[in-house]
């Protein structure tokens, strides 16, 4: 029996997750509609990302050019960035249509940097696009929930 | 070879450790500095505390730090601006744990003490206990001494400062340059990326004023840019110049063409920019209003340098906050057009996105290079921190004050010779 549609969505969300955790960008950014965006708001509350300030408010091009600063040699702070573990629960199938799956999910991510180890707790929504060549990324929203006080450099993806 | 100095009595003479053209390495590194420092600094001289459109309405309030002391920024119900120390008169809780808001009082969660907007005690629980102990009107919330230039608020602990408008001096000039990227409406906060460095707070100050490293630090930045804007950014060789402000403020003007927004409005609208003209032409602005607000919405050609806390940095205002000798706390103010056009504002945050805060294209390099120098200040027993570039090339600004190439060091020898003097002042002990 095929697997559930909420089941395609988590086997393909945990497949994201491990492209970033190994810096596999150029498949990573292979996974998004072009009209996507990849959003890290500084309201974890917030729902109009174009009229407020985010931390990430990505469309195509910005995930293109932060993938080619990550990558560059150029980024002093990309290149002290030793690497990320990162693991998805609590899946939760928010709504479903013909066209798209909105889910909701708890990230835990650990990232090393100059020797010290950081965690970042977060609740991420995704909305997936059901195409015929499979599902893409159309919307992915991380909210930290320590978005609204401080943060350290973050040179990586969340 | 450095001549060593005595390190049994840095604490004792701060006045050894800043010379005209170098600093003392333990300015960065000696907690028994830092502790001195918010006594004679933060204490003593204004520090930019808010910005007028974070509190508009009656009721509004935000909180911030002097130093390490809280304090609340509230505009009571008569309009009026308050500065509080945000400590219950009881036992000493803060009153006030939110970012910014709204509210009709300030409560202390311990034992319920409630303040209005203006700080007065208006209720103690139990009151009857304190009859004939305590009168209310003698128990208010601590005020501060504050004053405003262009909607930035400052505060003194200190009654004896000179009047806000004396201490900023040569600054006020730009400042008022600075207000014009609103794009003619007012200045409006829009929001903060806030992020801590583990660092001293003065390696953050020096770098507002630091040409020097931006191809450096910032080669992947100007990498992400069109052709057109990068050669914006390709500034070190070109006509712009550092000068000396006074009171430990100064000026870096990086892009002189885009020192006043409210010039050459009609100049070719850069390409990068071209779409926002469309989107500002389908709303039906004006042609006027359309190059008025791109002209200014790519921010200011220069960073305005105040003296110890705030900078007006190209597009928006930088502030620090010192937590310990070796940890500061960043602020990356996004500013815009209280009732500006849409894109106008939107197009501002994108850039503010770009290259600030924690998951900015700029701001990690630059947190990276500050964290290096802080690593590399416990190195040896002795050493100097050189900010003597441009030291024989100084020549007089328009304006009659001392200044050097876009490229020197006159930003941070300004900001470390008030330093040196508060530090020093028979007055200040």
């Amino acid at each position: 029996m095929a697997d559930s549609m909420f089941q395609q969505a988590i086997d393909f969300l945990n497949r994201e997750a491990d492209l970033l955790d190994h810096k596999a960008y150029a498949d990573w950014l292979g996974l998004w509609e072009r009209d996507g965006k990849y959003v890290v708001p500084v309201d974890t509350h917030e729902t109009d990302f174009a009229n407020t300030l985010n931390f990430a408010y990505d469309d195509h091009a910005m995930r293109e050019m932060r993938v080619a600063r990550l990558q560059s040699g150029e980024s002093v702070s990309s290149e002290a960035q030793e690497g990320t573990v990162r693991s998805l629960s609590r899946f939760c199938l928010l709504d479903e249509d013909e066209t798209s799956i909105h889910l909701r999910c708890a990230m835990f991510l650990s990232e090393v940097r100059l020797a010290k180890p950081l965690l970042y707790p977060a609740n991420v929504e995704y909305r997936l696009t059901k195409t015929s060549e499979g599902l893409r990324l159309h919307t992915k929203v991380v909210r930290l929930i320590n978005a609204g006080h401080h943060l350290n450099t973050v040179a990586f993806i969340f | 070879m450095n001549k060593l100095i005595d390190i049994e009595n840095i604490t004792a003479d701060p006045a050894r450790l800043v010379e005209e053209g170098r600093i003392h390495k333990s300015l960065y590194s000696n907690p028994a500095i830092f502790e001195q420092e918010l006594e004679r600094i933060f204490n003593k001289t204004w520090v930019w505390v808010a910005h007028e459109s974070e509190v508009a309405e009656a009721g509004s309030y935000k909180t911030a730090f002097i130093g390490r002391q809280p304090v609340i920024i509230s505009r009571d119900r008569k309009k009026k601006i308050h500065v509080l120390l945000n400590r219950c008169r009881h036992r000493g809780a803060t009153v006030c744990e939110g970012k910014k808001g709204k509210t009709r009082a300030f409560t202390c969660p311990y034992h319920g003490w409630g303040y209005s907007l203006d700080g007065e005690l208006r209720a103690i629980p139990k009151a009857e206990e304190y009859e004939g102990v305590i009168d209310k009107q003698e128990l208010p919330l601590e005020r501060l001494r504050h004053d405003s230039y262009q909607g930035m608020i400052f505060a003194t602990f200190n009654e004896e400062a000179e009047p806000l408008e004396t201490f900023l001096g040569g600054a006020r000039k730009w400042i008022d340059l600075f207000m014009k990227q609103s794009g003619g409406y007012p200045l409006q906060v829009l929001g903060d990326h806030r992020f801590r460095f583990p660092g001293n707070w003065k390696i953050q100050l020096e770098n507002t004023t630091d040409a020097y490293h931006f191809p450096i630090v910032h080669k992947s930045f100007i990498s992400s840019l069109d052709d057109q804007t990068s050669e914006v950014f390709d500034f070190l060789d070109g006509e712009g110049f550092v000068e000396d402000l006074g009171n430990g403020h100064s000026v870096m003007v990086m892009i002189p063409e885009l020192v006043d927004l409210e010039a050459n409005l009609d100049d070719p609208i850069p390409e990068r920019f071209a779409e926002l003209a469309e989107a500002l032409r389908a709303e039906g602005h004006e042609e006027a209003e359309v190059r008025r607000l791109v002209r200014a919405v790519g921010g200011s050609g220069f960073n305005l340098n105040l003296f110890p806390n705030v900078a007006c940095s190209m597009a928006f205002f930088r502030v620090l906050t010192p937590i310990s000798v070796e940890e500061t706390e960043i602020h990356h103010v996004a500013i815009g057009g209280a009732g500006a056009p849409a894109p106008f504002n939107q197009m501002r945050m994108r850039l503010h996105e770009h290259f600030q805060g924690p998951m900015g294209f700029g701001t990690p390099d630059d947190a990276e290079g500050w964290e290096r120098v802080q690593k590399g200040s416990l190195a040896g027993p002795d050493g100097w921190i050189l900010v003597n570039r441009g030291l024989k090339r100084m020549q007089p600004s328009a304006d009659g004050n001392p200044a050097g190439a876009v490229c020197s060091e006159t930003g941070m020898r300004a900001a470390y010779q008030m330093w040196k003097q508060l530090m020093t002042d028979e007055a200040g002990e």
